[in-house]
């Protein structure tokens, strides 16, 4: 997809594809740099180094004010909001991720 | 020293809400709408901004509801071409409606930030000076917290503010009277209110608007009727907003009767709204046809009749034992007949029906046969509201009326129709049966003829293959227009010398 490109902020990508299990596409929408968007960013990657294998996943994370279109497109109305593309069927979660029973449950993970 | 000044204003182009409004909506200001399931709220904040788009003017319009795809397919029953002006750039929409598939979980602190930069670029990439976000308590079904909601609300319209938009934003209320919106806050976050209300009256849905509060700046107050007519959209009826100020006339033109012109001392005035009143029989349809009979002989004027009462083929027979051939008049562009049913349309309706036929058609003269019936299309303030409408529709066109009126009794007698509009007709024409040893008789009388004098007379009136044929004044008759005629020569043979000059009648 072309529009990867516009990422202004690819926080991590990782390089190997896992060869077990599913493959999570992870995509952290966040407006501006508030205390709400460091605290989604900061969590979700612990939970990611925490509870999948490294390489099994990718976070990019979209500053819908630098990119509203992108937020137009996948109906965004709050912030922050985490969209897990893969695995489907696609999941939502809003919040600053806090709540980290909560994450998994909507991720699917443990 | 305190100086006022008024708040500018941006037309709506809504018919009638700029008259109600003074004006239109407060620029650079947010407006709440508020109303019921079902009220108009959606209509109205896109008309809002259809009209400005006919006006070249660029509208972003926020749904949490329908979705677009919806929004443009329903909207266009009223004529605007949403895909149209999003090709040309004028329209955009900002899609917050709910996706029923995939509901979210919710996992920490969260505001509307995306939202907000949303429609900011919305409003940037289009140029916006309009915005609608229909309808704010449909973000519940996204967003469960209401107190968050709150705080964001002071936030949106700071920002709709800040970017400098005249803005609607629309809430729902669950009951007609009482709080204006679902959270009790949107009315202290917004300067102006407006209340769309849906009401069921005598079984018949009438939808009123009021302007609850425009702060700093002048508007009509109380509820006023409105309708949403396809392809138009909503149509204010400000039935009590008109003026006194329509011009009066002097031309006379013919009532269709000469012996009534006479009566009349040179006939009825070109913008003149004359009621008959009789008993059901006593010839008030004859009247109209009589009426519409005059136009035969001038080659500037043309009628058209609301019958409320008859059919178009019950008219056309009629008249037609009065020897006057309206399926001829029809061809030749003289006459126009609009048959209905009164109970089918509200006021609004039938004034806006009424309206577009009189706009269509530019009659000189019209008749409506019978106001009785329309009686019966709602309440009655709304019926005496409805009658000052069609009088000022008339008189500000100069163009003359002929209403009727059917009295409950046979007898003499008035009805509530003619209470509710004797005062605002200029000529009062009475039919009235006269009973006198064994006949039943009729007879005509002008009441009252605002700017002319005219006879005092109850004429005897028969009714024939010509139409109506005024004759001789009942003399040594008294109590006929209190339906308890009272003959002062009571031996049977004074039949005779009722009319100084019988002319064979018995």
């Amino acid at each position: 997809m072309s529009w990867v490109r516009l990422f202004t902020v690819p926080v991590l990508v990782s390089a190997r594809v896992g060869y077990l299990g599913l493959v999570f596409t992870l995509k952290l929408y966040v407006t501006g740099e508030t205390l709400a968007s460091r605290t989604a960013i900061r969590n979700l990657h612990e939970i990611c180094e925490t509870y999948l294998d490294e390489g099994r996943y990718t976070i990019e994370v979209i500053n819908v004010i630098d990119h509203p279109q992108l937020a137009e497109n996948e109906k965004i109305v709050a912030t922050p909001t985490l969209i897990r593309e893969l695995p489907h069927p696609m999941q939502r979660i809003i919040g600053d991720l806090s709540d980290r029973d909560r994450v998994l449950l909507g991720l699917d993970i443990a | 020293m305190l100086e006022f000044t008024e708040i500018p204003k941006v037309p709506t182009r809504i018919p009638g809400l700029d008259m109600i409004s003074e004006g239109g909506l407060p620029i650079g200001r947010t407006t709440l709408v508020s109303g019921s399931a079902g009220s108009g709220k959606t209509i109205l904040a896109a008309q809002f901004l259809a009209h400005g788009c006919e006006d070249g003017e660029s509208a972003v319009f926020v749904t949490f509801e329908e979705t677009p795809a919806d929004l443009r397919r329903n909207l266009q029953s009223f004529g605007w071409d949403i895909q149209a002006w999003e090709d040309q750039g004028l329209w955009a929409f900002v899609d917050a409606s709910a996706d029923i598939d995939s509901p979210p979980t919710f996992s920490g602190d969260y505001d509307l930030g995306a939202l907000f930069a949303r429609i900011e670029s919305a409003v940037r990439t289009v140029g916006a000076s309009r915005v609608a976000l229909d309808s704010i308590g449909a973000i519940l079904n996204q967003i469960p917290d209401g107190r968050l909601i709150r705080a964001e609300l002071f936030r949106l319209t700071a920002l709709l503010k800040r970017i400098g938009v005249t803005a609607l934003l629309t809430s729902e209320r669950s009951t007609e009277h009482g709080d204006i919106g679902k959270f009790g806050i949107e009315e202290f976050v917004t300067d102006n209110v407006i209340v769309l209300r849906n009401l069921l009256e005598q079984e018949r849905r009438h939808r009123t608007i009021e302007i609850l509060k425009f702060r700093g700046t002048h508007h009509l107050k109380g509820e006023t009727p409105f309708s949403v007519v396809p392809r138009r959209g909503i149509v204010v009826i400000p039935l009590s907003g008109y003026d006194l100020s329509q011009v009066s006339s002097n031309l006379r033109i013919s009532s269709g009767n000469s012996e009534l012109d006479d009566m009349c001392h040179g006939g009825f005035f070109r913008d003149m709204v004359a009621l008959v009143s009789g008993a059901t029989g006593a010839g008030k349809t004859l009247m109209v046809t009589e009426y519409v009979r005059a136009v035969q002989d001038s080659p500037d004027e043309k009628a058209l009749v609301f019958a409320y009462e008859e059919s178009r083929d019950q008219l056309t027979r009629n008249a037609a034992g009065w020897g006057v051939d309206y399926e001829q008049m029809e061809r030749d562009g003289k006459l126009r007949i609009v048959a209905s049913y009164p109970e089918s349309l509200g006021y609004e309706d039938h004034l806006i029906k009424m309206k577009a036929e009189i706009d269509d058609f530019q009659p000189t003269r019209i008749a409506i046969d019978s106001m009785s019936a329309l009686e019966r299309a709602g309440s009655q303030r709304s019926f005496r509201e409805f009658v000052i409408a069609i009088t000022s529709t008339v008189k500000a066109k100069e163009i003359s009326a002929l209403l009727t009126s059917t009295t409950p009794t046979l007898m003499g007698g008035s009805s509530v129709t003619e209470s509710h509009i004797s005062s605002i007709t200029d000529g009062i024409i009475l039919l009235r049966y006269v009973e006198g040893f064994g006949d039943i008789r009729r007879g005509i009388t002008v009441l009252k003829l605002r700017g002319s004098q005219h006879d005092n007379e109850i004429r005897e009136f028969d009714i024939g293959e010509n139409g109506m044929r005024i004759g001789k004044t009942f003399r040594k008759v008294t109590g006929i227009l209190t339906g308890v005629p009272v003959h002062f020569e009571s031996e049977i043979e004074s039949i005779e010398q009722l009319f100084p000059d019988p002319e064979g009648k018995a």
